[in-house]
């Protein structure tokens, strides 16, 4: 029992029961709620995977900004509560989930015998090298400037498509 | 690292999951746009894990565009919602169907 296992089990748990509390609730910010909490505990999973950069990037833009933004605009639409879970059309839900779990089985079907002959295990002091933020910053400025340029023009453009289409008349 | 890499794989795997299933059985808008911020986040993980096994930060790196992209599709979808709910009066995907012929 590895102090790496239990934190994994620790925030992996909080990931998951938060994602599928996320999907079951029917109040809408109960579910952006969950949704946070789940973002918080991704970024405790990435400090199990030495990424520090992304799991500090993860909780300021993630649970911070984005999640701030739908809270926003739950608030202002006050939008009504749905039907529980299974009670609406409950064919399609059945169907939903009946897929769900195939895709899953398939996935993790793939997972172990696709690992099984190579193995990926890189050493820590690799992995801890790989998630500083110099390391990311060196790369960023150096071979992906354009993407990293392309980026900020992406940004520009969604906030004014944003400004016009929350326009009064359009 | 003594955890091998599957674990996070699963746990990526089964988000994403959570994700598709929350889009297909859900008919409020916000909610759905959340799944699809789900599914966005499960494929970081799997590019962060493979980053941190492999020793390697360009992973990290797109999922830091990721979530450039992220946020602008966050801003985007959300204006969408608001610009629909001002014509309809509801956020009920069954009821937003005007492009459907």
């Amino acid at each position: 029992m590895s102090l790496q296992f239990i934190l994994f089990i620790l925030f992996g748990l909080i990931s998951a029961a938060s994602s599928v509390l996320m999907i079951t609730r029917k109040d809408v910010v109960v579910s952006a709620l969950f949704l946070v909490l789940n973002f918080a505990g991704l970024a405790g999973i990435y400090i199990t995977l030495n990424a520090q950069f992304i799991a500090v990037v993860q909780v300021i833009v993630y649970a911070g900004a984005i999640m701030v933004l739908f809270l926003f605009v739950i608030m202002l639409l006050r939008p009504e509560n749905e039907k529980k879970f299974l009670e609406a059309n409950p064919s399609i839900k059945i169907f939903a989930v009946i897929i769900g779990a195939v895709i899953f089985f398939q996935l993790v079907y793939l997972i172990f015998f696709s690992s099984a002959h190579n193995p990926v295990n890189a050493s820590v002091e690799a992995s801890i090298k790989a998630g500083t933020i110099e390391e990311i910053g060196k790369q960023l400025y150096t071979n992906y400037i354009l993407p990293f340029e392309a980026a900020g023009f992406l940004l520009l453009a969604a906030t004014i498509g944003a400004l016009v289409l929350a326009k009064k008349k359009f | 690292m003594e955890l091998s890499i599957e674990y996070y794989l699963i746990l990526s795997a089964f988000m994403f999951i959570i994700g598709v299933i929350g889009v297909l059985i859900r008919r409020n808008a916000i909610v759905v746009f959340m799944s699809i911020e789900l599914m966005l986040n499960s494929a970081n993980l799997t590019m962060v894990a493979f980053s941190s096994y492999l020793g390697n930060s360009i992973g990290q790196l797109f999922v830091f565009f990721v979530m450039t992209v992220a946020a602008a599709e966050a801003a985007i979808g959300l204006a969408i919602i608001i610009a629909m709910f001002r014509n309809k009066k509801t956020l009920n995907i069954d009821e937003i169907n005007i492009l459907k012929w």
